[in-house]
């Protein structure tokens, strides 16, 4: 039998073991001074995960301040759980993207798999059934000899959890950069669709209320992730493995119909997953938004181990829990569909008007601190900022071509960033939901609203190296990019959620960068009506000192309201006409034509006119709503040439090009942003010129589509099949181990 | 053609094969719990794809031995008609309504891709409305669907053209190259003896609708409610 | 009394993660190892203290669910 746990068998709380909480000096002072005593253990434990960057935001809450987070289809933004727009009919569509960068470069499979399991939970504790997964992956450079294994684990992981949910994976990204060998990125996002009536947030309200915790039993997993996921990374950062847990997507699947389940009654007052920090987040978050207290009696909380300490279920990190307020007398309702799902269902404290955190057990109180500080009181940084020095403009003639235009397209198909995804696209489920109109492999991914005629297009979006190069013009070329794509499948762009990526903000060239990002994509929101709805921030993201490249990862919603008026990314039909929208000035600065051909990470990357975009972004979808184009696919990473590449490869046929044999890198190659290629059927190109010159968008007639090449380039036709072999032969080959 | 939909612990394409079979039939697919020990009467019998009980043990294994199951046996042996996709698959052979077993995919992964498709029997109620040896294209979904059976039952499958469907390569040819999970003789569905029971690894529901880009699985449906009313 | 099970996949069905590992190792430099079979290994808490009781129960447990005869053997251990 195991001895029960006592307050004088705990250690006392000192300076030196705040330090070890990742308590800075100033902060700890800052907790004596608000508990009015030496705190317990537990309490310590709470303030250190509350006070974390990861959950108080300490860093970034001054610079998050400056986004839009509004507009008259926003229904909730940056706050809870998860943020609400409305799509129409009574529906709202609810997303949110979040990291798990250090779980998974620590332990890749548990890591990712219980990134994509945070998530969903973040959408359907606001009463949304998720409807999609996406996620944007960055992996340090394929030479490294973490790379093949961290991208075998996170594939696996993510699709081992979300297949099982039942979630279809519908789209996503994946870089490889050297400046992530020591920090992946898994950014995982979620959209689910709920009633705009049915609606739940996490503000509990109702003095004497029980708090209701079903799930998953608590055990000793994750025990500090919140201060992990928060500190840098050192060389023993590996030592610290067992504080990663374990996901149990059967459970999540359970869990996900038991809460839709007892979320039809009314029997919920407010809900909240139990994420980073678990039982402690959760309940401080609830009562604290609701200006109350909380009675939490830790006898009644299902263990699934022996011997718990209080302290150890406060900080608890298992996964698949849930706590909510219920409203009293619907706790035998609610326990019965929990039974029904098999799920353990308890009820362990009820809220108080003390404003106080209460924590009794076994006849001891461990915890009985006043709950306002824990988040109004948690340190705010307003750290110095450094701006990244401005990057010389190159010119396309500084960088020619060094092979036909041929080769050097069949070479930049064939190289890490721009292969083929298909390899890890396959090992998820996209389909499952039997929504999904376009997966994996397009530009934006598009999921039917089940039952009506509406499509949501999703996609996730970012150019780490523009935005290392120019964090201004970065950010707002992720959510310029993000609208794009959008805008490709004939959808209306809504709302962000955005994934603020960095290293250690304690260095002011690196707050310079998140500065500079959220300056760029605020600009952008606002002039793209974008807003911003939720979102997440992963600072740290260093090892031995060696930062990643700043990456807001953008996460991008939009609506089609008629599903029939929907286009792909892939050419269509014979004879159709290939248009460029857009104006090309042949930028080749942070161009991947420019890294991989001549070697040089360098120069300004392109600048990006919002006001051209918008025009861009309104016309092209004019033209699908008025059926005049078969398809369209935004021009990225590798510009005009590749995004032709795409569009023959997606759509097995080949393109016959007229004008472009002599067309220099900057042309082919240059990454100038706010263009699209398109095709229409012959009848009707001369609407969409005209379209385009009424809009004051240039537009550029290049080809016909037909045949099984790209034809009219210098150097030759390049054979579809020869593209395809180089296109899809990459990745596959580098994970078998042959590259 | 009335229908229910067999709902498990973990189940997830319950709603996807019952919107199939309702937009054909015009009738409401009853939904079945896996703790019911009654069914109402219906024509067909959906076992759907998933993850029952998270594939713990074995996939299918649990889902074979919960109550509902009884009940589905004792309607297939009535005639009425079963069909199980995917995880459905595994559990009619786990519940030994079909033979054979469903292993490890041999490339150790999860894929979810369209396969090509060749129909080898067009004499059932699931398969009338398909010509002999059509050559279609259906998604698969699945990390365990590569079918093994010892000699005898393969000859008996083979002898007795209870092969529903077999993988082939984009070109329609039965070979290695088109086999997406190391399947013994490239199955990817089959009968039970009387042709009543079907289980196929591809799903029919995903290849239905025409905005799936894809409408090769909806002979399936229309195949049954023609053989059902 | 505690009861182990193994469950393996009977002589002649492909296992595929077995030859991965097998695979594996090669790559690792471990020269003249043959066929590699992977299994489970499954650990049951009884509440029965006659050893043959337990046995027939355990028996009829692998019979039932948890390994399936169509490819897997079983063996048990009473410990």
């Amino acid at each position: 039998m195991s001895v029960t746990h006592t307050p004088d068998r705990e250690p006392k709380v000192t300076a030196e073991l705040a330090a070890e909480h990742g308590l800075k000096p100033d902060e700890y002072a800052s907790m004596l001074e608000s508990v009015g005593r030496t705190p317990t253990l537990t309490e310590l434990g709470i303030y250190s995960v509350m006070w974390s960057e990861h959950c108080s935001y300490k860093s970034s809450r001054v610079w998050l301040k400056k986004l839009p987070t509004t507009a008259p289809w926003v229904i909730c933004g940056p706050g809870e759980n998860a943020g609400v727009i409305d799509i129409g009919d009574g529906q709202a569509a609810i997303f949110k993207m979040e990291s798990h960068n250090h779980p998974s470069f620590i332990e890749p499979y548990q890591g990712a798999a219980t990134g994509v399991g945070g998530i969903l939970r973040d959408v359907f504790t606001m009463g949304a059934r998720p409807v999609a997964n996406l996620n944007a992956l960055r992996f340090g450079e394929p030479a490294n000899p973490k790379t093949r294994h961290l991208v075998a684990g996170v594939v696996a992981g993510i699709g081992g959890y979300g297949n099982c949910v039942g979630v279809p994976t519908v789209g996503g990204e994946t870089n490889f950069h050297k400046a992530y060998n020591g920090n992946c990125l898994v950014n995982a996002m979620t959209v689910g669709v709920a009633q705009t009536d049915k609606i739940f947030y996490s503000k509990a309200a109702g003095v004497g209320k029980p708090v209701v915790y079903v799930g998953s039993k608590t055990g000793r997993d994750g025990i500090h992730g919140a201060t992990m996921s928060s500190a840098e990374f050192t060389e023993d950062s590996e030592a610290k493995r067992p504080t990663v847990q374990v996901g149990d997507p059967f459970t999540e699947k359970l869990l996900i119909e038991a809460c839709l389940e007892l979320m039809a009654t009314d029997a919920i007052v407010a809900i909240q997953d139990m994420g980073a920090a678990g039982l402690t987040s959760s309940s401080v978050e609830m009562a604290g938004k609701g200006g109350l207290g909380i009675d939490l009696d830790l006898d009644a909380v299902p263990q699934r181990e022996a011997g718990m300490t209080p302290y150890e279920i406060m900080l608890s990190e298992s996964q698949e829990r849930m706590l909510m307020i219920l409203e009293p007398g619907r706790e035998e309702e609610a326990k019965r569909i929990f039974d029904k799902w098999e799920l353990d269902f308890a009820v362990i404290g009820k809220l108080t008007d003390n404003g106080r955190m209460v924590i009794r057990m076994h006849g001891h109180t461990w915890c009985d601190v006043e709950l306002a500080p824990l988040f109004d009181k948690a340190p705010l940084y307003n750290r110095p900022t450094e701006p990244t020095p401005p990057q010389a403009e190159i010119a396309a003639a500084e960088a020619p071509l060094k092979a036909s235009a041929r080769d050097t397209l069949l070479a930049l198909l064939g190289t890490p960033d721009l292969a083929s995804r298909r390899w890890i696209w396959e090992q998820y489920d996209s389909q499952v939901g039997a929504d999904t109109m376009i997966g994996p492999g397009g530009d934006a991914a598009l999921v039917r609203v089940h039952g009506t005629p509406k499509a949501l297009a999703m996609t996730t979006d970012c150019t780490p190296r523009y935005c290392y190069a120019d964090p201004v013009r970065g950010g707002a070329q992720a959510v310029a990019e993000a609208y794009r794509n959008i805008i490709t499948v004939g959808a209306l762009p809504l709302a962000i959620t955005d994934n603020m990526n960095f290293g250690n903000p304690e260095k002011p060239r690196i707050m310079g960068q998140f500065a500079g990002c959220i300056e760029g994509m605020a600009e952008a929101c606002r002039v793209l009506d974008f807003p911003v709805v939720s979102g997440n921030v992963s600072l740290y993201n260093e090892t031995n000192g060696e930062g990643i490249l700043p990456t807001p990862a953008i996460g991008g919603v939009g609506l089609l309201t008629d599903s029939t008026l929907a286009i792909g990314s892939g050419f269509k039909a014979e004879g159709d006409v290939v248009l460029l929208l857009g104006e090309t000035k042949g930028h080749v600065g942070q161009s991947l034509y420019l890294r991989e051909v001549h070697g040089r990470e360098e120069g300004a990357p392109p600048p990006v006119d919002l006001a051209a975009e918008r025009r861009a972004g309104d016309l092209v979808r004019g033209l699908i709503e008025a059926r005049k184009l078969t398809a369209c696919h935004d021009l990225a990473d590798g510009g005009l040439a590749v995004g032709l590449a795409e569009m023959a490869l997606r759509g097995k046929k080949g393109v016959a090009l007229t004008g472009l044999e002599a067309a220099d890198a900057g042309l082919l190659f240059g990454e100038d942003q706010g263009r699209y290629l398109v095709t229409a059927a012959a009848g009707d190109v001369a609407a969409v010129t005209d379209a385009a010159k009424a809009a004051g968008v240039p537009v550029t007639t290049l080809g016909t589509v037909g045949g099984d090449a790209i034809a009219g380039l210098g150097g030759g036709a390049l054979a579809l099949a020869d593209l395809r072999e180089a296109h899809e032969g990459w990745l596959p080959g580098y994970m078998a181990g042959d590259a | 053609m009335k229908s229910a939909v067999i709902v498990f612990p973990g189940s997830n394409c319950e709603r996807d094969i019952a919107v199939a079979l309702e937009q054909v039939s015009g009738h409401k697919t009853f939904h079945a719990w896996h703790r019911d020990t009654d069914l109402p009467e219906v024509d067909v019998i959906a076992v759907p794809g998933g993850f029952s009980y998270g594939d713990y043990l074995r996939c299918g294994a649990m889902a074979a031995n919960s109550p509902v199951m009884r009940v589905v046996k004792e309607r297939a042996a009535k005639g009425v008609k079963v069909i199980g996709v995917c995880n459905g698959f595994q559990i009619l052979t786990e519940a030994g309504l079909l033979p054979g077993a469903l292993i490890r995919n041999q490339s150790l992964k999860y894929i979810c891709k369209t396969v090509d498709l060749k129909v080898e029997n067009t004499d059932s109620a699931f398969t009338r409305h398909y010509t002999p040896g059509q050559h279609i294209g259906i998604p698969v979904g699945h990390g365990e669907g590569n079918y093994v059976a010892d000699e005898e039952t393969l000859k008996r499958l083979e002898g007795d053209g209870r092969v529903a469907f077999r993988y082939t390569d984009a070109n329609g040819v039965v070979n290695a190259a088109g086999n997406p999970n190391g399947a013994t003789n490239n199955i990817a569905g089959i009968f039970n003896e009387t042709r009543t029971v079907l289980g196929m690894m591809p799903h029919p529901e995903r290849a239905f609708d025409p905005q799936h880009g894809n409408t090769d699985g909806r002979a399936l449906f229309t195949s049954l409610l023609e053989s059902l009313s | 009394m505690k009861a182990k099970v193994t469950v393996t996949l009977k002589h002649g069905v492909l296992d595929p993660q077995g030859k991965a590992i097998g695979h594996a190792l090669q790559t690792l430099g471990f020269d003249g190892v043959g066929e590699v079979r992977q299994g489970k290994l499954i650990e049951l808490e009884l509440e029965e203290t006659d050893a043959a009781k337990a046995k027939a129960a355990v028996e009829a447990m692998c019979q039932r669910l948890l390994a399936n005869t169509v490819i897997e053997n079983y063996a048990i251990e009473l410990v």
